[in-house]
């Protein structure tokens, strides 16, 4: 296991390594020229000329692609062209902001989801079934933009419960420590900031886990149904085990492998995949960080903003391949 | 062990779920509950303002951008000032000023007793540093100083000198005299920064910004939000009313508007037009309109046929139903445009009579031009909303409509705006949208800045170059007569109508909604504001 741990770890690093070459051509290659827009649209030629000469992006690609390979390897994650700030520093709280959201998000859409498909599945064709299949149909094709305009409108201005935008009240703001609110307030005993945070975390994270709660309820049904037909789950229905036994402790470990896999793909997809969300929620996360740049055309940022998606999405998967053993002792990782 | 962990892990999950639903649920009433206690309570002092951008940069001489401005009209102050509402002058760091005949020397008498946010006395000393400092850099460092003509040394350059004449007078000898020299210093990238603060923050000044302004910078977290709090010391006795202005960032202008209703901000910028009656119906809200001072245009690139052909581009002229788009698009809340500046920059040529929307005299002017049939061309959409342009690609499928009919074949393309702006600098439209929003209300900056030929490859996207047109804007740049100026602006809009190179649609009116206890906030047409007189009932 230790081994095979290593080995994985070792191999993300040419598949980083070309991730950085695939990303730097691409930006590369979409026309739009990062001095113009930094400098906006009342620069002048010789503004522009300075500017581009001063970024280094006169140079040819090859030396700036060197240039770039060479700070990363010293751990330097570049300079923003568009701020002029460090990315190593910058990047944070918009990724801790992000992770914020997607964690609380993703235990919303794995206990709902996993709980309906179950329930769906252990009583398949009732209405409940049929009621959680169609949500979750409905889920996966609702647009993020809609559905988050229209829980504002249901719970912030007709209800009045919820803040609509933003990760705190700005009139009582939060001391940031590590950046991840629900830490930061409790780690200063502020119970009052920590309900805040909570409150400002339900809508969006209610709207970026609707598409994966849908598919993990669609996915956990349809593994429990396969598993619930086996030979022992009827054993262990015919000993007059009660439900929530039969399922909880015999059926969900065995249904649960690809539901894993999937939890984990999702995890990964929201984590870059949280612009709409951010952007409906002013929510300052790396979603909205990296769609800025890109409308910036600011290189630095969108290359190593990838890449830390890239690394952290590959070391999502890599930690589920490894909980696959855990939960089923059948899967081992030999040399 | 196996089983075990996987337990573990099922009910910690279980836990945290039950615990966030828990939570939630009694967070929802208190919300409620103190919401209303706060808005029943004493007067609010706290504004906060909710925008869509975030600034570049604290320090205004380093960018373009106007959500930089919104910021620092707040911390810094310029030497001469606009007036609330308009570009009038008025005394600003400088009580008054005196112009020599020649137009070459100005004299600028300073305010006594000011001091900059980190203690330091502001003097002639510290103008003449700001001005050392900005006038040694480069375009890419301070790009509106170009303003001036150019750096130190640059052929352009207009000042030539400035010096400290005593410890509250401060002297500016310029090489050529520039008309609208005063008007550029009241321009909010000209605002005085401390000296002490420039020389110890360095490059990091633009994340510290020190200045004389009503208030003071306390904080910046990029993306999300930006706290300035009361100067105590200002000079302007009792005033600024506000103890602290938060700038928010929401970028969605719909979430921004909930966001408002929701008591959770108390300003908005960017107010979709079509949200105007959310505003009006709600009366714990008011709607606040910015005086205008735009062109939202339809520009023609003339070095490719068929618009190369001045008939042609009158033709399209005549065949854009402008009071239709305003209508549809703006709410009623823009003016028709005939000139490529607005009504409200001196020197407007109202005697020019626009073309009429007149899809028959199209045709004609077609046929003459020998395009009987039509032709077909590409008609760019602005992929962004603008306060000229809040609804790009609809205008467009309009005018595409209207061009149908007279037999031009429009195909409606959008690309991201850098690229969009990338591809208009290189002259590669045939047909875009655009439009430009006054610096300092002179009508250089509309006419020289966006038609005259040497502004090819920057903002003259049309690649329009006219000789006749480009020696009266270079007259009217070194004339210093008011009048003068006016009736060579005006006969430069009169060239400009013949060719045609643009259809000038709109002048908008930028909408911005309040909390209906919000007084004296008056926006400014140049797009910031600084708050000193804004506060609550």
């Amino acid at each position: 296991m230790f081994s095979y741990t290593v080995r994985r770890v070792f191999s993300l690093i040419p598949v980083l390594f070309g991730m950085t070459l695939v990303v730097f051509a691409i930006i590369r290659a979409i026309p739009g020229d990062p001095a113009q827009v930094i400098l906006g649209q009342k620069a002048t030629k010789e503004a522009i000329a300075t500017l581009t000469t001063e970024l280094g992006l006169d140079k040819p690609w090859y030396i700036q692609y060197v240039d770039y390979i060479k700070a990363l390897l010293t751990g330097d994650l570049g300079t923003s062209l568009r701020t002029r700030g460090p990315i190593n520093e910058e990047i944070w709280p918009y990724l801790a902001a992000t992770i914020e959201l997607t964690i609380v998000a993703m235990i919303i859409a794995i206990f709902i989801g996993v709980n309906a498909g179950i329930i769906s599945a252990w009583f398949s064709n009732s209405w409940f079934d049929y009621l959680a299949m169609i949500l979750a149909l409905v889920g996966v094709s609702m647009p993020i933009f809609w559905l988050g305009l229209m829980e504002q409108w249901a719970f912030s201005i007709e209800l009045g419960w919820l803040p609509s935008t933003g990760r705190e009240d700005v009139r009582n703001p939060i001391t940031a420590i590590t950046n991840i609110y629900m830490i930061d307030t409790l780690l200063q005993g502020r119970t009052d900031q920590f309900v805040q945070v909570l409150q400002h975390l339900i809508l969006p994270s209610l709207a970026l886990a609707t598409i994966p709660m849908a598919i993990i309820a669609r996915m956990t049904r349809s593994t429990m149904l396969e598993v619930m037909k086996s030979d022992y789950i009827r054993t262990a229905r015919a000993k007059g085990l009660k439900m929530f036994w039969v399922v909880y402790k015999h059926a969900l470990k065995n249904a649960i492998i690809p539901v894993l896999t999937v939890i984990g793909l999702q995890t990964g997809l929201l984590l870059g995949g949280a612009i709409l969300t951010e952007t409906i929620f002013g929510w300052p996360g790396i979603g909205r960080y990296l769609y800025d740049a890109i409308g910036y055309r600011d290189y630095p940022v969108i290359q190593s903003g990838i890449l830390v998606i890239a690394a952290i999405f590959i070391l999502i998967n890599l930690i589920v391949d490894l909980l696959y053993a855990v939960v089923d002792p059948r899967i081992k990782y030999h040399q | 062990m196996k089983n075990k962990s996987l337990k573990l892990l099922l009910i910690s999950l279980l836990a945290i779920s039950m615990l966030l639903v828990g939570c939630s649920g009694n967070s929802n009433e208190k919300a409620g509950g103190e919401g209303q206690s706060s808005s029943e309570g004493e007067k609010k002092d706290t504004l906060v303002f909710g925008r869509g951008g975030d600034s570049t940069s604290l320090d205004p001489i380093t960018t373009t951008e106007g959500e930089t401005f919104k910021v620092t009209e707040n911390i810094f102050e310029t030497l001469v000032e606009y007036g609330e509402q308009d570009t009038t002058l008025h005394p600003g760091l400088a009580e008054s000023w005196e112009v020599s005949k020649d137009a070459l020397t100005y004299t600028l008498k300073l305010r006594q007793g000011v001091k900059f946010h980190d203690g330091t006395d502001f003097n002639a000393e510290a103008v003449v540093f700001n001005f050392e400092r900005w006038m040694n850099g480069n375009a890419d460092d301070f790009p509106y100083y170009t303003m001036f003509g150019g750096f130190k040394g640059e052929e352009g350059h207009v000042i030539e000198s400035v010096t400290a004449v005593d410890e509250n007078t401060v002297q500016f000898v310029l090489n050529r005299p520039q008309a609208p020299f005063l008007k550029n210093l009241a321009m909010s990238p000209f605002g005085i920064a401390s000296p002490t603060a420039v020389e110890e923050s360095g490059d990091k000044f633009r994340e510290n910004p020190v200045g004389t302004g009503p208030f003071k910078f306390v904080e910046w977290k990029q993306n999300d939000r930006i706290v300035l709090e009361k100067n105590e010391d200002y000079w302007l006795e009792g005033f600024p009313k506000l103890k602290q202005v938060i700038f928010r960032v929401i970028p969605e202008n719909s979430s921004r508007l909930n966001a408002l209703t929701n008591g959770e901000i108390d300003l908005m910028d960017g107010l979709n037009n079509s949200d105007e009656a959310t505003i009006t119906g709600n009366d714990q809200l008011q709607l606040i309109e910015r005086p205008s001072m735009n062109t939202g245009y339809l520009g023609f690139t003339v070095n490719r046929p068929p618009f190369d052909n001045k008939l042609v581009r009158q033709a399209l002229n005549h065949a854009v139903d402008k009071e239709a788009i305003i209508e549809a698009f703006y709410g009623g809340k823009a003016e028709v445009a005939k000139n490529p500046m607005p009504p409200s920059v001196e020197g407007y040529n109202d005697e020019i009579e626009a073309y009429p929307y007149d899809l028959e005299k199209a045709k004609e002017l077609l046929a003459e031009a020998g395009y009987a049939d039509g032709f077909e061309m590409d008609l760019w959409a602005m992929p962004v909303a603008r306060p000229y342009m809040p609804e790009g690609m609809k205008v467009a499928e309009v005018i595409q409509a209207s061009f149908a009919e007279i037999g031009v074949k429009a195909e409606i393309q959008s690309v991201d705006w850098a690229t969009y702006l990338d591809k208009a600098a290189k002259g590669e439209f045939d047909a875009y949208m655009l439009g430009w929003t006054g610096d300092n209300g002179d009508p250089d900056n509309f006419l020289y800045t966006l038609l005259d030929k040497d502004s090819i490859g920057s903002n003259n996207y049309s690649y329009y170059s006219n000789d006749e047109l480009h020696d009266v804007l270079i007259k009217a740049q070194t004339e210093t007569e008011q009048n003068t100026r006016n009736d060579l602006y005006k006969q430069a809009q009169e060239i400009i109508h013949d060719d045609a190179p643009w259809v000038p649609l709109v002048h908008s009116t930028p909408l911005l909604a309040g909390t209906s206890d919000l007084v004296n906030y008056l926006p400014h047409p140049t797009g910031s504001e600084a708050l000193t007189k804004v506060e609550f009932k």
